[in-house]
């Protein structure tokens, strides 16, 4: 084999092999390349003694620099916790309605809430907080447990019928399936429920029958007038704002059924500071909301 | 600079043991790693198993690609964690095969999905997601609520998840199909065994708020028990922090 045969045309060392009269160059592989594939390879060889790389006896070996991703996430998260505890710190220590008043930190709220809200409550109550069939508008609507800074970030701290253990528990019976009613009182409940919302007014007859299966079965938690009552979590009946809808079919369905509607706990998930600027944010969109 | 190359080409046996050799050193790169893996994953004392019903929503889970647009994996960025809470640990997939880390996210991260929303969210949304979150692109999936759960085979899922280095024992492998029907039917007789073969922080409710088994029951109980398994990265995280 003739290593060092020259083709006559470009000047490069062929292979030596001949195919029936055809020769194939031996072009060496460009300069270039070989300082490329020299770089990286030095590259790889420096990198794994910077960076934690290689395994022996005991343990791998961490690498010069002592990355560590673990260390520098939360050395990021410390960092933006001491930037943020200027109002942080106020907002798990003073008074909300304080608070409530004071524009600078209000500013700060709306900033810093808006994305909290999407990414943990807007799945429920939608995006623009007015509810969801099943998930109560907190944007207008009276809010079934009280409406004050204080109790609504208490409401998001242990939710309802949650699995904390100091969770709001309420829970409406199925009268009609449980058969607490008959057919025809949960019916009669339900024209009388649609009428003092929006309905048109019951002959007097049925409507005393009802005001009185009302007060019997309802009231307790409703309240006598109907119009809720914050101690039970039982929604104001007689406005226009209905978490399972408010056609007569819906009503029906709600009675015969029952109702217990689930607001997760969000100790744990959530930082004091964030469950109370949280509690702030929902105040601020309901006066926004005329 | 080819001098050694064109001798060793003339010998067969030589040029088949450089190339093996020479092949070796990109698996070995690949598996040196694995020499310190009892270094690098964390340890959980309170790990506990998948129940039947939450292994058979995971390969429901698995069925309907759901790892295609949802990572369960929380990086360690500042982003990810202010999102979606403490950094996931490689011990919280030490029961996953395969795990389901994922790569790219078109929905959100599921790694610790587990209980943050209640059992009838998870069961509107899965029908029809457009329901509750009018602008998403997540396909509904009705036929979960229609499609009745398989649950005699659930046995042989958990003997085969033991035969890849799941601690499932005997009796859990005996009672795997009572235990997905106990799971999901808080007031039936076979209810109580689940607590006691999996601990008390299992959930033990009507996940999609009927007593027969769908495959809706399964998805929902593996749903809401991700990031779950241990407690040990928000432990880790809160002493990192001190």
């Amino acid at each position: 084999m003739a290593l060092k045969e020259r083709d006559e045309f470009s000047g490069q060392v062929t292979t030596g092999h001949e195919w029936n009269g055809i020769k194939e160059l031996n072009t060496p592989v460009p300069r270039l390349v070989w300082a490329f594939l020299g770089t990286m390879a030095l590259f790889a060889v420096v990198w794994t003694i910077l960076m934690p790389s290689w395994p022996g006896i005991n343990g791998y070996f961490r690498g010069l620099l002592g990355a560590d991703q673990h260390q520098s996430v939360e050395l990021t998260l410390a960092q933006a916790a001491a930037d943020q505890a200027r109002w942080t710190e106020r907002l798990v220590n003073e008074d909300l309605a304080t608070l409530q008043a004071d524009a600078d930190i209000m500013a700060v709220v709306r900033q810093a809430s808006s994305s909290l809200f999407i990414d943990n409550c807007a799945a429920c109550h939608g995006v623009e907080a007015t509810g969801n069939p099943g998930y109560p508008n907190i944007a207008e609507a009276p809010m079934m447990w009280g409406g004050d800074a204080d109790t609504i970030a208490e409401t998001i701290r242990v939710g309802i019928n949650a699995t904390h253990p100091e969770t709001r528990f309420a829970q409406m019976l199925a009268f009609g399936r449980d058969q607490m009613l008959a057919g025809a009182e949960v019916t009669l409940l339900a024209d009388y429920v649609a009428s003092i919302s929006h309905g048109p007014a019951l002959p007097t007859e049925q409507r005393l029958a009802a005001e009185e299966l009302f007060a019997n079965n309802c009231a307790g938690c409703h309240g006598e007038t109907a119009k809720g009552m914050v101690e039970t979590g039982a929604p104001d009946l007689t406005d226009e704002y209905w978490t399972y809808a408010g056609d007569h079919a819906a009503i029906r369905r709600s009675i015969y059924n029952g109702r217990q509607g689930t607001m997760p706990a969000w100790e744990g998930r959530l930082s004091t500071a964030q469950i109370r600027m949280l509690a702030l944010y929902v105040l601020d969109l309901r006066s926004a909301t005329p | 600079m080819f001098g050694f190359h064109y001798r060793l080409e003339r010998s067969a046996i030589g040029l088949v043991a450089f190339i093996v050799l020479v092949a070796s050193i990109g698996g070995f790169i690949e598996i040196a790693p694995l020499f310190t893996i009892d270094e690098t994953v964390e340890i959980a004392e309170d790990m506990r198993l998948y129940t039947p019903l939450e292994l058979a929503g995971r390969n429901i889970y698995i069925r309907e690609g759901c790892y295609a647009c949802h990572s369960q994996m929380i990086r360690t960025l500042r982003d990810d964690v202010d999102r979606y809470g403490p950094y996931s640990l490689a011990v919280e997939s030490s029961y996953d095969h395969p795990q389901l880390w994922g790569s790219k996210r078109t929905g959100p991260d599921l790694a610790r999905m587990g209980n943050k929303y209640s059992d009838a969210w998870h069961v509107a949304h899965l029908y029809n997601p457009r329901d509750l979150v009018p602008e998403s692109k997540m396909p509904a999936y009705r036929w979960l609520l229609r499609d009745q759960l398989r649950i005699d085979d659930l046995g042989g899922h958990l003997a085969a998840m033991r035969a890849v280095g799941v601690p499932y024992t005997d009796e859990q492998i005996a009672f795997a199909t009572q235990d997905a029907y106990g799971q999901a039917n808080p007031d039936s007789a076979e209810a109580s065994g689940v607590m006691e073969r999996y601990g008390a922080a299992t959930n033990v409710r009507l996940f999609d708020g009927t007593g027969p088994l769908t495959d809706m029951d399964a998805l929902v109980a593996y749903l809401q028990m991700l990031g779950t398994l241990t407690d040990v990265a928000h432990e880790e995280q809160a002493d990192e922090v001190e």
